[in-house]
């Protein structure tokens, strides 16, 4: 067995890619950077993420794959479920060996895997698309917070400089620590580091618009109003939205000064 | 905005407005995109929040005023009840639409309004809304609009210069029922505005032929919604007249309100009545096998069966009355048919017809696509080996599915059509 450590970029699972067969590598074990387990493992390699390599790669899935099956491949990657790198290069294998494409073949495992992962990393990107909730800083900066399943900030970046085009926005993964902000220009990934408790309302107090509160109270109360009571079904709300989600969602976090 | 003031307007009129069920917000092919660097775009309508019923928030759905100067005993805005009133301002209800949409609460905007004075004056203030939102906020976002049935068609045709969908309610599914609860009006009101749109709408599509850039006429069509449940009509006279909606209006849309008892009108079902949900759900149902699945409506109500079945959902019931039509080889049989498989889906459909291109399938493949198979099974053939349960009545297959349904659905009816299969 040989344990593959690599920089956790979807460049660096290229790049192992085409090492495992450059040095034909056999029953790889992915993992993302220095792992203590390292010990239980005959053999380490070390992957220094390559452009070059990793197009190579992509190039030759591409031909094999159609659009659709690349960009699965590439949600796939950034579902960071369990296995996922072994999962993608069993599949990768697969694809790469065949004559024809194979991503319908969904009797098979990989693909099936493959497709089930991109299908995941999908949904929880649609979520973040409709739960971001954005609030508004003296500075005209709309931040807002979120700590989806899998790594979707690279995938809806698009999604919201498209439309937010003429406002500057961050939006901040607090479980992976990293956010993007669009400065009106571009998008570019960044790492913050707070003084103060971000979460803690003397701070919000300070960097609020003066509008900020009442739009989100009137949110909250729109919110209420639409609702029609004897519709209830609770099941089916928290199915939409888990409760996993609520912590940043404006329309679910009481307000306290009510 | 005086804050205060518009807090409490907003739950008069959001709260007045929450009876219209449609929330699409979905664009369709004609998106209109942020090619100005303004704000916003028109998408595949992303829900953003859920009722605690369950339903998508996806729009900032208010009236502009719940004045109105009718009295549609189906209505909470009728005149004769005695209710706070209220009314935005223009201004009002751009600056909400702004507000709630630069912090990703909504997709846009959906506006209707009782009618004060009369409705050319109200159309006129809907007009300035949408126009203001365009023009001066460079909104992309998505706006649709009511077109006030006896509005001038030069006010309509200005909203549909600004608006992406529009719609006439009419409310009630027949013009015996109308003239029962809304006696100063008639189906021929709104039918006329329909018409005037539809034809509008297909002069714009022509036009963009053969002109790339001609300025958008609601790109995402018009629809309609229908209150369910406060008249007598069956099934089949509401999906006819969905069915002429589709077929003579070109709507895109036709919507299914539960009714809601708001009223002691003896016209009406008593306050407290449970709405009528699994009902409003089969005719969701039935109304998707129209659009999506090949159905025509006669094969899904008839004059001898004129309403759905509540227990199961129609396309079911319409196996089971045709079973001489099972059971459907997947391995060969064309994307038709197996759509008409109860259980299997538009997309379970394509992935088998996909799937079978690399292997006969057989029942643990369809697991393994995710298809509900238990439902399924009764309705299939495998090439080989021959698997069929020949034997089995409609009514023995009809029971044996309500188990597998009780125990996992029980309870969970919705509009958004969530257990549709
Ligand atoms: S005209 Fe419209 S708002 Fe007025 S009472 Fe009738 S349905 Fe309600």
């Amino acid at each position: 067995m040989t344990l593959l450590i690599y920089d956790g970029t979807f460049g660096g699972w290229l790049t192992a890619v085409f090492e495992i067969y450059e040095y034909k590598l056999k029953d790889v074990v992915f993992a993302k950077n220095e792992s203590s387990n390292s010990l239980l493992f005959s053999n380490t390699h070390h992957i220094e993420t390559d452009p070059k390599k990793a197009n190579r790669v992509l190039n030759g899935l591409k031909k094999h794959l159609s659009t659709h099956g690349i960009t699965n491949l590439y949600h796939a990657f950034f579902s960071e479920l369990d296995q996922i790198e072994e999962n993608l290069f069993r599949f990768a294998e697969y694809v790469l060996s065949s004559p024809v494409n194979i991503e319908g073949d969904l009797s098979n495992n990989a693909v099936l895997n493959v497709r089930k992962a991109a299908h995941l990393t999908g949904k929880e990107s649609h979520r973040m698309k409709a739960f971001v909730r954005f609030k508004l800083t003296k500075d005209n900066l709309y931040y807002a917070i979120v700590e989806p399943d899998c790594n979707v900030l690279p995938l809806i970046q698009k999604h919201f400089k498209d439309r937010y085009a003429d406002q500057k926005w961050l939006i901040y993964d607090s479980k992976r620590k990293y956010g993007i902000y669009y400065d009106l220009e571009q998008v570019a990934t960044v790492q913050l580091t707070f003084d103060s408790n971000p979460s803690s309302s003397k701070f919000l107090a300070e960097i609020s618009d003066e509008n900020e509160e009442f739009f989100q109270n009137l949110w909250r109360n729109y919110f209420s109003s639409v609702n029609i009571e004897s519709r209830k079904n609770t099941k089916l709300h928290i199915q939409h939205m888990p409760k996993r989600y609520w912590k940043n969602l404006t329309e679910k976090i009481p307000n306290l000064k009510k | 905005m005086v804050h205060e003031r518009v807090m409490e307007k907003l739950a008069i009129l959001a709260d007045a407005a929450k009876y219209d069920v449609s929330c699409s917000s979905s664009a369709g092919q004609n998106k209109r995109k942020n090619s100005n660097k303004g704000l916003g775009d028109t998408g595949n309508g992303i829900c953003h929040a859920y009722t605690e019923d369950g339903r998508c928030v996806s729009l900032l759905k208010i009236l502009l005023t719940n004045h109105c100067i009718f009295d549609c005993a189906y209505c909470v805005s009728r005149k004769s009840n005695d209710i706070k009133r209220a009314a935005f301002t223009v201004q009002e209800v751009v600056d909400l639409t702004i507000g709630f949409y630069r912090r990703n609460y909504i997709e846009g905007l959906f506006l209707s309004s009782g009618i004060f004075d009369n409705p050319d004056f109200t159309m006129e203030r809907l007009v300035r809304i949408a126009k203001k939102l365009r023009l001066e906020e460079n909104f992309n976002g998505y706006i649709h609009l009511k077109a006030i049935p006896g509005a001038s068609d030069e006010l309509i045709k200005e909203a549909g210069m600004y608006a992406d969908r529009l719609s006439v309610n009419v409310e009630m599914p027949t013009e015996k029922s109308l003239k029962l609860l809304a006696p100063e009006k008639n189906h021929a009101d709104v039918i006329k505005p329909m018409e005037y749109l539809k034809n509008e709408i297909i002069g714009y599509k022509e036009e963009k032929k053969s002109n790339f850039k001609a300025p958008l006429f609601a790109p995402a069509g018009q629809s309609t919604q229908m209150v369910i449940g406060a008249t007598q009509e069956n099934d089949l006279e509401i999906l006819g007249m969905a069915n002429y909606f589709y077929e003579q209006m070109n709507m895109r849309r036709v919507y299914y309100s539960g009714y809601v008892p708001i009223s002691y009108d003896s016209r009406l079902p008593e306050i407290g009545t449970p709405v009528p949900m699994i009902r409003e759900n089969r005719l969701y149902q039935a109304d998707w096998l129209i659009r999506f699945y090949g159905f025509n409506v006669n094969e899904i109500v008839g004059f001898d069966q004129p309403n759905l079945d509540l227990d199961i959902d129609p396309k079911l019931g319409w196996a089971l009355r045709n079973l001489n039509q099972f059971p459907v080889d997947i391995n060969s049989a064309d994307l038709e048919l197996i759509l008409r498989i109860p259980g299997i889906g538009v997309t379970s459909a394509q992935k088998i017809v996909r799937a079978r291109k690399f292997k006969r399938l057989q029942p643990e493949d369809l697991k393994k696509l995710g298809i509900a198979y238990s439902r399924s099974k009764f309705f299939l053939a495998f090439s080989s080996p021959f698997y069929l349960q020949k034997d089995l009545s409609s009514m023995q297959i009809k029971e044996q599915i309500l188990n597998i349904q009780n125990s996992k659905y029980k309870n969970n009816f919705s509009n958004q059509l969530s257990l549709f299969q």
